[in-house]
């Protein structure tokens, strides 16, 4: 069963959409920030010059076929005195033209990994089967905060993931933004990207990991700086109080039912780590880690019964009272 | 004989389309709505997170009831006689017509529940 995030997905509310940034077209070949150019660069060189080493080896394959139909067996017999020069001119091409490729990959290799300030803005990124743990990381404990699978960062300024994985291998990759990189279990590994362009970049795990692999994405949302801190201001902040009578009681339905078990919403007491921290839950334009856009229908199917739209995913099926679901949609819709 | 075979396939494609034709024109005329825009509608509002719904790949769900041959089914909601207004006043107000429902109110507006109601009355 495939499921598919519409390309432009639809936020939550209206005023929500005004502020972000379009969705840009996941691809390796529409770069938005110096690492990705770099490979960009690299994949139109190899492409150049693999394709005129095609055209070349097929053009002299093709003069020589002809050349040997058109030819008596004598005058071919005299050809093959000239038959060591063009093998040893034909070893000698090849070797410069990867001796070149090499260069060009050392060039892009040195642009991609050696990115950096120390001022930079760090977060830490934690694979899960089949979801995205995001950590932005400060100095001040209090500070720092937990999403998941979207990640927002400031366009023009350098950003440092650190990786970690909580069971398989995994691999993170922004295509827009950066090359592939694994999170592998009891190793941690860091990258720099820098997005210069406002945009919302998919991500996708690019490493086997499991039943719902292809079901595991994530959201790279630059913005500029102003609103950046903006969303880091509010994404900091507990859960706000529930406003209406309904997300009240939807409160009470989340804390006394299982969803504490597994999840966080700071400021309520459910502190659960099993699944995503919840607190802003109405802001993300995604859940399941971009398997579905974020909107009431689809978040109460995925709250029944997720294991008929991610079969495997650790959630289980969550027989709620009719009442008692409306309730908790209500007050899910309020986590902003 | 081959030739007798494909020209009975061709005939039964042929009346085959035909009715298919027919059903997604009456749709359209119950509803003033489009079936192949309420389709797509249906997985924009989440439908198929809840309900089976035949010809939409990822509506496989059994949270709710699945919709096939909801076309000729004699009631809504176990409680509203199925006709375009009743279809359409679910679809976009479930929880007015039975406060009791665990179908939430998914924002449907009114051109997408025309659509959507003309996509499930081809359901037949």
């Amino acid at each position: 069963m495939h499921r598919r995030v519409a390309t432009v997905v639809a936020r939550a509310t209206p005023t929500a959409a005004c502020l972000m940034p379009l969705r840009v077209f996941h691809s390796v070949l529409e770069p938005a920030g110096p690492q990705a150019a770099s490979i960009t660069w690299l994949w139109w060189v190899m492409f150049a010059v693999c394709a005129a080493v095609f055209v070349i080896v097929l053009g002299a394959t093709g003069a020589a076929m002809l050349r040997s139909w058109m030819r008596s067996d004598a005058s071919a017999r005299a050809g093959e005195s000239t038959l060591g020069a063009a093998v040893a001119a034909g070893v000698g091409l090849t070797v410069a033209i990867l001796f070149g490729l090499l260069v060009a990959d050392i060039r892009a290799h040195r642009i991609v990994s050696s990115f950096g300030a120390p001022s930079a803005i760090s977060i830490a990124v934690t694979g899960h089967q089949w979801w995205w743990e995001i950590e932005y990381e400060d100095a001040t404990p209090s500070r720092r905060l937990k999403t998941a699978n979207e990640i927002h960062i400031p366009i023009g300024r350098p950003v440092v993931f650190k990786f970690a994985s909580h069971d398989v291998i995994h691999s993170f990759w922004a295509p827009n933004l950066q090359g592939k990189r694994d999170l592998v279990p009891g190793i941690s590994s860091a990258i720099w990207l820098q997005a210069d362009r406002p945009g919302i970049y998919r991500g996708q795990c690019a490493e086997f990991c499991g039943r719902q692999h292809a079901h595991m994405a994530f959201d790279i949302v630059a913005e500029s700086d102003a609103d950046f801190e903006r969303w880091l201001d509010a994404q900091r902040g507990s859960a706000r109080e529930p406003q209406s009578e309904e997300a009240l009681r939807g409160r009470a339905v989340f804390l006394a039912r299982q969803c504490a078990f597994c999840h966080t919403v700071r400021g309520t007491g459910a502190y659960g780590n099993v699944g995503p921290d919840l607190t802003h839950l109405a802001s993300r334009g995604t859940i399941a880690a971009g398997t579905l856009p974020n909107s009431r229908g689809h978040l109460a199917g995925w709250i029944l019964n997720s294991q008929t739209i991610k079969p495997g995913n650790q959630m289980p099926p969550n027989p709620l009272e009719a009442g008692d679901l409306q309730a908790l949609l209500a007050y899910l819709e309020e986590l902003r | 004989m081959m030739r007798r075979g494909c020209v009975i396939c061709a005939l039964v494609a042929v009346i085959e389309a035909g009715c298919r034709a027919g059903v997604y024109r009456d749709a359209m005329e119950a509803t003033g709505g489009d079936p192949a825009r309420g389709a797509a509608a249906l997985r924009r509002y989440g439908c198929d997170t809840c309900h089976t719904i035949p010809g939409v790949q990822t509506a496989q769900a059994n949270v709710g009831p699945p919709l096939t041959a909801i076309a000729v089914r004699t009631y809504l909601a176990g409680e509203l006689p199925n006709n375009p207004a009743n279809m359409q006043e679910w679809i976009r107000h479930p929880r007015a017509v039975e406060p009791r429902t665990a179908m939430p109110d998914t924002g449907v507006t009114e051109a997408d529940g025309r659509d959507i109601a003309a996509y499930l009355y081809t359901l037949r």
